[in-house]
């Protein structure tokens, strides 16, 4: 194994229009998790598609370690790359038994008999799923149809596992429960692994490193603590979690993590210079005496709590949240605790 | 090990040389040859010879104006039954539209010679209930107007399935939108789904009338015993007084009828494009509107029709295979099996044509069936920006009359094969390559259906498991696609089985088939014996049909064509 490394990868279809993926440029190290999240059309799945073989890049190129899978003028076949990738559809062949399906692998590099149903019983058993060997795919629920795709990832020891969207298709419990999986999974095979997800928390919670994409653009790449504290951008900060950007008049230092005192400036000065965009987490916006004074736009009842939508003086909207019941139109007092320059 | 091309692509490298030689030798290659000698001769002296003849303008006529009546008769059978069977609550559609079906698999000539049995002087079934006209007097269907009537008859089914097809596209929604509009039962019908179903009733007519332009059976058996010819009887007869400019005159001949295919084709292509954007909404489910105490008459009167249309002819032919002699009163005690042992046991004409004709249908059908496995997943995976002349290039031999294929490889083969010097003409192996190259596009079409079905993510799962393209194809692609496949084999065995318009052009003494058998059977006199082997024939097909029928359910949508 080794690291896999997407030099400025470009892809440009032949029914014209913008590349799919731009100038992309990423280094996954060995054993990492690494998910590339964007909203969809972003060109995320071709970039798996391309480290998985599918399609050919335009430009750029991809190694694995010193080898070169793919460059504009060639590329390594996606069965002699010895990758796996679990697909959004599953891709179970619906004509094998689940064991058939998960020994397929095996059965293609010849492996056979005894060592081969050992690993099968092995990849299974991993997934929790040793009472269902015989039964076919059409029998079995999403999740454990989701958990044999997983199973067939394992039972070769890929170099790289591909993730497209695999939990788009499953209810939310079980999305907990397979996010699970995927954690226990990575951490037992150690496999470097790819996923693909237009869901921020998704992300947040599987990953070792998040990439945002954006129309075939690479936004920025970081750990998701970082990507969530210190966002680069305005589409990286409306995409990962939640918040609203205030635009406000440039202050006067560089600083970029901002206090209530240093917000409090902005939002008196008025006038038409330069603005910069600011990110308000809900979290960090209390409802304080000797505050701003805001007007409820909208309530929306979570259970544990109120989600507002408050107007601010100047008529910008920011979200918080509230443990007491308010009311459109109520006239609130709110402090903003914390808030990042994008 | 089959090495993946360069490109991002699934697909050998040999795939695409062997899918354009393939295409070349069944499509390209007869069509073209067809083609450079009907220029030939339009060019040289031949063809105003050829022009000035009556007889020619005579089957021009003739052809068109069966074909025009025809297309009607197809039209009102066809759009009748597709409207009462799709939009109302009839009971018994399943099996109201498995009838309807079946005189179109059921071969043209037997069509016709059930249909003589149960008119005219001599039939064997009328006779036997006293109501047979004088003899002497003439037989009704040896006529223009005989002749567009069993077209329509043959015909009507391909309206059906057009309308039908347009119908289900139909949204529920925006019918459901009119009533709540306020629209009656009959303002709906008036307003929303006829205008929305008329490119259905046109596509269905031109491709009826394409039809009735390139039938032979049936103007073979009603036109010729009254010397009504129409254009393809007129090739055959030129073929029967075979002389030196029959070459030159043929491919002309063909010609024409290629035209007036043509024109219908484009007709069809025409209204049918773009109808994936017209409907917008669900689609699918048709609102069925309640017939209330018309239901009972509607009925009466689809079965009505069924049982003139199929049970009285077929009744007629199972008479005339059983009377004794052709003209012979049958009753319980004249009635025999006679015939069916001739035709068995004792002629091995018949015999003969038994073996040619299976053998050349089970060899089509599993020939061709490897041939479009490969052609299908190329057509559906492969990104060649030849893939839409490829299919169009597939098409046409099929969708083109059998007589002008047939024309297309007499004069491709008529001479020796260039460089093997071996001549393949009169022997069965002429018919066995016009088979395939008239057969293909049946052939191909279950297979692209199933290929366009499989989620590409099952064969990319396979890549990355390490499997190469003849692997994937022997473990994945095959098995997912054998239910399309086997109704692709059960199609071809049940058209070719059939066929008498390309056989009977290429076959010579021992190489007869079928179709050409009941021809000659009949045209020799032999009329109890052509029944004979037509009801075994009609057999072989309701049973083939129902097989088909059986798999329906495990097949996509539009494999078996007569449901939708």
């Amino acid at each position: 194994m080794a690291k896999l490394i997407l030099n400025r990868l470009s892809k440009s279809f032949e029914t014209g229009g913008r590349p799919a993926v731009n100038d992309v440029s990423l280094t996954v190290r060995e054993g990492g998790f690494l998910a590339l999240l964007g909203p969809s059309g972003c060109g995320k799945t071709t970039v798996l598609r391309m480290i998985a073989g599918f399609e050919q890049p335009t430009d750029g190129s991809i190694l694995l370690g010193e080898r070169v899978l793919a460059d504009a003028s060639d590329m390594v076949a996606p069965e002699h790359r010895n990758m796996a990738m679990v697909f959004q559809s599953y891709a179970l062949w619906p004509h094998m038994s689940v064991a058939e399906n998960v020994g397929y692998p095996l059965k293609v590099r010849g492996v056979s008999g005894e060592k081969r149903q050992r690993k099968v019983r092995e990849a299974l058993a991993a997934v929790r799923l040793e009472g269902y060997a015989d039964r076919r795919p059409a029998d079995l629920s999403g999740g454990q149809r989701q958990r044999v795709a997983l199973a067939r990832c394992l039972v070769t020891e890929p170099d790289v596992v591909l993730l497209d969207e695999p939990l788009a298709n499953l209810d939310r419990h079980l999305r907990q429960e397979m996010e699970e999986t995927f954690r226990e999974f990575h951490a037992r095979s150690g496999a470097t692994m790819i996923y693909v997800t237009h869901d921020q928390a998704e992300a947040m919670a599987l990953a070792t490193d998040v990439a945002v994409m954006s129309e075939g653009r690479l936004l920025q790449v970081a750990t998701p603590e970082e990507i969530y504290a210190r966002p680069e951008g305005r589409l990286v900060g409306g995409l990962v979690g939640l918040g609203t950007v205030l635009s406000l008049p440039l202050p006067h230092d560089d600083k970029r993590l901002l206090d209530w005192a240093a917000l409090q400036a902005m939002l008196a000065r008025s006038g038409n210079g330069p603005t910069a965009d600011v990110l308000v987490r809900p979290q960090d916006v209390e409802v304080a005496p000797e505050g701003l004074p805001a007007t409820v736009l909208s309530v929306l009842f979570e259970g544990e709590r109120y989600a507002l939508r408050l107007a601010l003086p100047d008529g910008q909207a920011v979200r918080a949240f509230s443990r007491q019941p308010v009311k459109v139109g109520d006239q609130l007092s709110v402090v903003i605790n914390s808030a990042w320059r994008l | 090990m089959t090495r993946a091309s360069h490109r991002g692509n699934s697909q050998p490298r040999w795939l695409f040389p062997f899918v354009i030689t393939v295409i070349f030798f069944l499509s390209a290659l007869p069509l073209g040859r067809l083609a450079v000698t009907g220029i030939a001769s339009a060019t040289g002296g031949g063809a105003r010879q050829m022009l000035g003849d009556p007889g020619l303008w005579q089957a021009v006529y003739n052809t068109l104006t069966t074909s025009f009546f025809g297309m009607i008769a197809a039209v009102v059978l066809g759009g009748g039954f597709a409207l009462l069977l799709t939009l109302f609550d009839i009971r018994g559609k399943t099996a109201l539209g498995f009838l309807f079906m079946l005189p179109t698999m059921i071969p043209p000539q037997v069509t016709a010679l059930s249909w003589i049995g149960m008119t005219g002087p001599s039939s064997t079934l009328l006779k036997a209930i006293g109501m047979a006209p004088p003899l002497g007097s003439p037989q009704p269907l040896y006529s223009i107007g005989g002749i567009a009537l069993l077209y329509g008859v043959q015909n009507a089914p391909l309206v059906y399935l057009s309308l039908r097809a347009g119908l289900l596209a139909l949204p529920r929604d925006g019918v459901e939108a009119a009533r709540l509009a306020g629209a009656s039962s009959w303002q709906v019908l008036k307003d929303v789904i006829l205008p929305l179903s008329l490119p259905g009733f046109t596509a269905g007519a031109a491709i009826a009338f394409v039809s009735c332009v390139g039938n032979f059976g049936i103007p073979a058996i009603l036109g010729i015993p009254a010397s009504i010819y129409t254009l393809p009887t007129l090739i055959y007869s030129k073929f029967a007084s075979f002389g030196p400019g029959t070459f030159g005159d043929v491919s002309l001949l063909s010609a024409l009828i290629g035209i007036l295919s043509i024109v219908g084709l484009a007709v069809e292509e025409r209204v049918l494009r773009g109808r994936d954007y017209r409907v917008i909404g669900l689609s699918g489910q048709v609102a069925v509107f309640r017939l209330g105490s018309w239901r009972w008459p509607a009925e009466l009167g689809l079965w009505l029709t069924i049982f003139v249309i199929l049970f009285m002819p077929l009744t007629a032919l199972i008479a005339s295979s059983l009377a004794p002699a052709y003209g012979v009163p049958l009753n319980t005690s004249t009635a025999t099996l006679h015939a069916y042992r001739e035709i068995l046991f004792r002629q091995a004409v018949t015999r003969t044509a038994f073996t040619n004709s299976i053998g050349l249908s089970l060899a089509t059908a599993f020939g061709l069936l490897v041939v479009t496995v490969l052609t299908g997943y190329f057509l559906v995976r492969g990104k060649s920006r030849f893939t839409r002349v490829i299919s169009a290039l597939a098409e046409i031999p099929y969708a083109l009359p059998g007589i002008v294929l047939a024309v297309a490889f007499i004069l491709l083969f008529a001479a020796p094969i260039p460089v093997i010097g071996v001549s393949i003409y009169g022997t069965i192996w002429i018919i066995l390559i016009a088979y395939f190259s008239s057969f293909f596009a049946v052939s191909l079409k279950p297979v692209v259906s199933a290929f366009r079905q499989v989620d590409p993510s099952l064969e990319e799962a396979a890549r990355l498991a390490g499997a190469g393209f003849s692997r994937r194809l022997r473990d994945i692609l095959v098995p997912l696609v054998a239910p399309a496949a086997g109704a692709s084999v059960i199609l071809v065995f049940l058209i070719a089985c059939n066929e008498l318009t390309i056989s009977a052009l290429l076959w010579s003494a021992g190489t007869q088939t079928l179709g050409v058998a009941i021809y000659n059977l009949d045209d020799s006199g032999s009329f109890n014996l052509a029944s004979a082997l037509s009801v075994l024939v009609v057999i072989m097909v309701v049973a083939m049909m129902l097989a088909l029928e059986l798999m329906a359910k495990r097949l996509p949508k539009g494999v078996v064509p007569w449901r939708s």
